[in-house]
C-alpha cells in the first residue's frame, strides 16, 4: 500500500467517485426541484418549517443513544457551553476535549 | 461581524436587516446574492468548518486504511461534498470495490438533503436556477443549518449557503489530505475524540435552534422515530423518517 503513488488515481475509483458525486448531487437538488414545480400549501410550510431542529435531532439521537455515559456527560457541557456563550468554536472545543476526558475516567 | 448596514452597490437593494419585523418570511422583498453574502456565510462558518475538519482528517485516515491515495481521497471530497457518504463508503470499500452497494448506500444516506433542500424553497426560489443548483452543490449539514438560521433570523442573502458551504469545502477537501497523508500515523482517531466531532456540532445547532415549546412535539416525534428506526432499518433512513414523522406532527398541529 505505501508503494501506490499518493497521487495515483485509479480509472475504477474515479468511476466510483463520479457516480457517488453524481448521485449526491441529484439528492442536495431533488428537494428544491420538486417545490419548485408544485404549488407549496401553508400545511406545507408548517411542515417544511420544523425541518431544521427535526433533522438535527434524527441525527443526534441514534448517536448518543449508542454512545455511553462519556457521550452523555460531553453532550451535556456542549448544550450548556452554548447557551451560555453561543460560540460554535467554544462548545466544539467543550465537547471534545471534555469526551476524551471523560472515556479516560469512566 | 457583519456589517449588515452597509449599502451595497453591487445589488442595488437593502440586504434584510430590518426584515424581522417585517412579520413575514415570505414579503416581496428580493433575495440578494451578492459578494457580502458569500463573505458573511464564509465568516460565519469558519469555526465550524474547523470542527468539519475534524472530521474530514477522520475521512482521510479512514480511506488511506482501505487502499485509496491521497488523490482519490481528495477527489471524493471535493466532488462528493457529503461527509457520512463517503465515511460509509470507505467502510464499505473491498477488494473488488462493490460498485452498486456504494452507490446506493450513498444515495440513501444523503437522501435527507431533498428534505433539507426543500426548507431552503421559501427564499431559494427566488434565485436564479444557476445560482439556486449551483450553490446547492456546496450544501452540508452544518452550512445547511447556518443558512437557515440566517434566513429565519430575518436575513435575505442568498449568497449565504454559497460562502459557507465554501468555508465547509476548503477545510473538508484539505483536512482529507492531512488526514490521508498522515493516516499511517495518526491511529484510531476516536483517542482524540474526533469521532464525537459531529454530535458535538449538531448538539451546539440544537442548543440554538430550539424554539422552545413549540419545537418540543416535532422533536419528541423525530427523536422517537429516528431512534427505533436506526435499530430496525439499514443506512441512515431514520433521519429521513425523523424528519418526516416531525413534518406529519406539525401539519396535524397546523390543522387544528
Amino acid at each position: 500500500m505505501i508503494g501506490d503513488g499518493a497521487l495515483s488515481l485509479e480509472p475504477i475509483v474515479v468511476a466510483v467517485v463520479l457516480a457517488m458525486a453524481v448521485v449526491t448531487y441529484a439528492t442536495k437538488t431533488g428537494g428544491l426541484w420538486l417545490l419548485n414545480r408544485i404549488e407549496a400549501s401553508e400545511r406545507l410550510e408548517a411542515a417544511l418549517s420544523v425541518l431544521p431542529g427535526a433533522i438535527v435531532i434524527a441525527v443526534l439521537g441514534p448517536e448518543l443513544a449508542a454512545g455511553g455515559p462519556a457521550e452523555w456527560g460531553a453532550g451535556v457541557l456542549v448544550v450548556a457551553v452554548m447557551w451560555r456563550t453561543e460560540s460554535i468554536l467554544l462548545a466544539l472545543c467543550t465537547g471534545v476535549v471534555s469526551v476524551v476526558l471523560l472515556r479516560g475516567l469512566l | 461581524m457583519e456589517n449588515e448596514t452597509e449599502t451595497n452597490a453591487s445589488d442595488g437593494d437593502a440586504t434584510g436587516d430590518a426584515t424581522g419585523v417585517s412579520g413575514s418570511t415570505d414579503g416581496a422583498e428580493p433575495v440578494t446574492f451578492s459578494w457580502r453574502g458569500i463573505r458573511a456565510g464564509l465568516v460565519t462558518c469558519v469555526p465550524v468548518a474547523f470542527g468539519v475538519a475534524g472530521y474530514g482528517v477522520a475521512f482521510g485516515v479512514l480511506a488511506n486504511q482501505v487502499g485509496l491515495s491521497v488523490a482519490e481521497a481528495a477527489l471524493m471530497s471535493a466532488l462528493v461534498v457529503a461527509g457520512a457518504s463517503q465515511i460509509v463508503a470507505v467502510e464499505l470499500w473491498a477488494d473488488p470495490i462493490p460498485i452498486a452497494a456504494i452507490v446506493v448506500t450513498t444515495f440513501a444516506i444523503n437522501l435527507r438533503y431533498s428534505l433539507m433542500g426543500a426548507a431552503l424553497q421559501p427564499w431559494f426560489k427566488r434565485l436564479s436556477a444557476s445560482k439556486a443548483y449551483g450553490s446547492l452543490f456546496f450544501m452540508a449539514d452544518e452550512n445547511w443549518a447556518l443558512t437557515m438560521r440566517d434566513f429565519r433570523a430575518g436575513n435575505r442573502r442568498g449568497a449565504f449557503l454559497l460562502g459557507s458551504g465554501i468555508a465547509i469545502w476548503t477545510f473538508w477537501v484539505a483536512s482529507t489530505v492531512v488526514g490521508a497523508l498522515a493516516g499511517e500515523t495518526i491511529g484510531d482517531p476516536a483517542q482524540y475524540g474526533v469521532d464525537f466531532v459531529l454530535a458535538a456540532v449538531f448538539l451546539a445547532l440544537a442548543a440554538e435552534l430550539w424554539e422552545g415549546r413549540s419545537s418540543l412535539a416535532p422533536w419528541m416525534a423525530s427523536l422517537g422515530t429516528a431512534v427505533i428506526a436506526a435499530e430496525a432499518l439499514p443506512g441512515r433512513w431514520y433521519i429521513l423518517l425523523g424528519g418526516l414523522a416531525a413534518a406529519v406532527v406539525e401539519v396535524i398541529r397546523h390543522d387544528r
